[in-house]
């Protein structure tokens, strides 16, 4: 009997090895063969084995130093854009949610369920009027314009996530600095803030990464080709080449997720706890 | 007895600022007035022409016209442009009379302080009211202003569009004008018949799309999660650091390499299928398989963040639960239905129907695969895998259909957002968020 049982836990722990080892082959598998195209030699996207017999770095050389990809000009121009619409979008984002989890008044729950509704608009259809707002205002094609309208948006995704997370901080904590005399915005600054660290790496890092991977507007807006993202440089690659210089492509995508990846990996105690936080009270 | 507050606000709704002058508050009132003096000065020359602008969508198209003998393009209204510049014009007139209203009711209230007796506030005072007792909504006007000026405008100028004809070929500007034509353009999509098949037929889609993706991410997520926090599972944050990549890689490079990777000539899979002797798949190609591809791609995309959650709520089961149905004699699968199931469900049901919602909008899943491909020759500029969302896209982007497409947006947003508010309103977190503190 306490040997059929041990037999069943062997048999169970056993399978759910192997199916662990299957997923982890299938969720590395897609990351590691692009990691590996970026290497091989020559264009194509088919290639004999996944390991290719030599490795060289043209791919990347090409990227930064040919005229037709000015990749380094594009990089620098992502990472411009994505600090500063993470850091006011970040303070934007705050402002919204500790005025909605600490204050009560009238409106309160409108402007939440605006917030809720307004985020589920599909985005592009406001993209036109956008454009020609920007127009008005003589903003296209810079990259000033990106940034507020990035930052703009961005109390509108993560504000109700942040207040959740918010409103687990225990209020006592304000009554009590508001008793020592603290002010609102005192409260705000050595209470809230550092306190929701979590919820901010999370918010800061979905908003870090947006400008990365957003193609659509960005290709809007930027018409120069010094002026583009890595992203807009991207699927212009795809588009214009179809698959004719896939390993240039992979080259790309290892430039652009590598950071990314590594700041998921070091964030990821902070990311979860945030996620989670500010998921489960739903 | 003097009658300060009814003069006082008279005084105000006469001219920003007078009311407030009256009552002795300077700096307050000239603060009011310079407002008031700026507003008059845009409204003037703005105004009219935002009112006829908005009526007429202007009246005069681009015509040729005979100079000197030479025949010259003379640029006629820009129905577009006129109907974005009348909306943000009274955009402003309303905030100015929101801000006027304030004005006398500010007035208003100081004149009635003063009837009893107590003198005005001075401006250090009226500083300080406001950090204290007015501090969120303060707070709240920045995010306010961007939010009405790059999300609700944005927003009302579509709702409008969907109420006129602007569309290819007849009415683009500058050359030709766009009228209103009221509810004609959902006329056409709900019953003319090309229109409208093309529409149930991606609205069926949209629905089991919505559907299949959200239960089999979220279903996935939990089986590895589970798998994962098993007793006697080795290794569980290497297991789960392991699982997590595809969440760190940014979306659209994830889904531009799924593509290649499913590419039906060329692509690995097909490959290694070779291998086995077995023939390639047409992944992306075939309407069926090109559906079963966006799905699997969309587990691979969406089981980590289910996992990640579901993990979450895990460690949260109060282990006494588990002890309690072992007393009972409980084997394992009776112990997950009857306690770890309805758990999870219980606090991540929100999610669910949120991630739902959201799937319904997943643009990038299939613009970045599929782009809605492959083509069907019975829809109107729409594919076998294009969901409503996509088919706007290509509806305004490509073809610039744009009232079509301004149609299926506010319907795809009534759908999704009633369906988000019902939820979010019934969440704990809306309902009876005072008692957790």
């Amino acid at each position: 009997m306490i040997i059929g049982r041990k037999a069943a836990n062997f048999i169970r722990l056993c399978l759910s090895y192997i199916v662990l080892v299957a997923l982890a082959v299938a969720a590395i598998y897609p990351a590691l063969w692009i990691l590996l195209a970026s290497f091989r030699p020559g264009k194509s996207l088919y290639s004999k084995t996944l390991i290719p017999e030599t490795f060289t770095l043209a791919h990347y050389k090409e990227l930064f130093t040919s005229p037709v990809y000015m990749f380094g000009t594009w990089y620098g121009n992502t990472l411009k854009i994505a600090v500063f619409s993470m850091l006011i979008g970040v303070v934007l984002t705050l402002l919204t949610s500790y005025a909605l989890s600490r204050f009560r008044f009238r409106s309160r729950k409108t402007t939440m369920s605006t917030l809720l509704i307004l985020g589920m608009f599909p985005g592009f259809m406001s993209m036109i009027a956008i454009y020609l707002l920007l127009k008005e205002f003589n903003l296209l094609d810079t990259h000033l314009a990106l940034i507020i309208v990035y930052a703009a948006g961005a109390p509108l995704g993560g504000t109700l996530i942040a207040k959740g997370f918010l409103d687990t901080i225990p209020r006592s904590l304000d009554e009590a600095a508001r008793i020592d005399g603290a002010s609102n915005f005192g409260i705000f600054t050595r209470i809230i803030l550092p306190l929701s660290r979590p919820m901010i790496t999370y918010i800061a890092l979905t908003l870090f990464v947006g400008p990365w991977v957003d193609f659509i507007f960005a290709k809007l807006i930027l018409r120069t080709k010094e002026n583009w993202t890595v992203a807009v440089g991207m699927w212009d690659m795809v588009n214009t080449m179809q698959n004719s210089n896939f390993t240039l492509f992979a080259a790309g995508a290892v430039l652009i997720s590598v950071p990314i990846m590594i700041l998921f990996a070091f964030l990821q105690r902070l990311l979860v706890d945030g996620l989670t936080a500010g998921a489960s009270k739903g | 007895m003097q009658r300060h507050k009814a003069r006082a606000g008279i005084l105000s709704a006469i001219f920003m600022g007078l009311g407030q002058i009256y009552n002795r508050q300077f700096i307050k009132g000239l603060m009011f007035i310079a407002v008031e003096a700026v507003a008059l000065i845009y409204f003037i020359s703005n105004l009219g022409r935002a009112f006829w602008g908005i009526t007429t969508l202007g009246e005069s198209p681009s015509r040729l016209e005979k100079v000197k003998g030479i025949a010259k393009m003379v640029p006629g209204d820009h129905s577009i442009v006129i109907l974005i510049e009348s909306l943000i014009t009274l955009l402003f007139f309303v905030l100015f009379l929101i801000i006027w209203y304030m004005n006398i009711r500010d007035a208003y209230k100081i004149g009635a302080e003063r009837e009893n007796g107590r003198p005005s506030n001075t401006f250090k005072q009226s500083v300080r009211y406001i950090l204290d007792y007015k501090f969120a909504q303060s707070f709240l006007l920045l995010p306010g202003m961007g939010i009405l000026f790059f999300t609700i405008m944005p927003i009302i100028f579509m709702i409008m569009l969907a109420f006129t004809n602007y569309a290819a070929p007849n009415h683009i500007p500058p050359a030709k004008l766009v009228d209103w034509v009221g509810f004609e353009t959902f006329r056409n999509l709900l019953v003319l018949k090309s229109w409208s098949h093309t529409f149930y037929g991606v609205l069926t889609w949209t629905i089991i799309w919505a559907v299949l993706s959200t239960v089999t991410t979220y279903f996935g997520g939990m089986l590895v999660a589970l798998l994962i926090s098993q007793k006697g599972i080795r290794f569980k944050g290497m297991w789960r650091m392991l699982l997590i990549i595809p969440y760190a890689i940014p979306q659209m490079i994830s889904l531009l390499l799924m593509r290649n990777l499913f590419n039906g000539q060329f692509g690995p899979i097909n490959q290694y299928l070779g291998y086995f002797g077995l023939g390639g798949l047409p992944w992306l190609t075939d309407p069926f398989w090109a559906k079963v591809t966006v799905i699997v791609v969309n587990m691979w995309v969406g089981i980590p963040v289910s996992m990640l959650l579901i993990m979450g709520v895990l460690t949260t089961i109060p282990r006494d639960m588990y002890e309690a149905a072992e007393v009972d004699g409980a084997t394992n699968y009776q112990k997950f239905r009857i306690v770890t199931l309805p758990m999870i469900l219980f606090s991540t049901a929100p999610t669910l129907i949120m991630q739902f919602a959201g799937n319904i909008n997943n643009f990038n899943a299939i613009f970045l695969l599929t782009g809605g491909n492959p083509v069907n020759g019975n829809y109107q500029y729409a594919g076998s895998t294009d969901l409503l969302v996509t088919w706007l896209y290509k509806l305004t982007l490509d073809q610039n259909k744009n009232n079509m497409a301004s149609a299926i947006g506010i319907i795809l947003f009534i759908i999704v957002a009633g369906f988000s508010l019902y939820n979010y309103r019934r969440t704990k977190s809306f309902q009876e968020e005072d008692m957790i503190q």
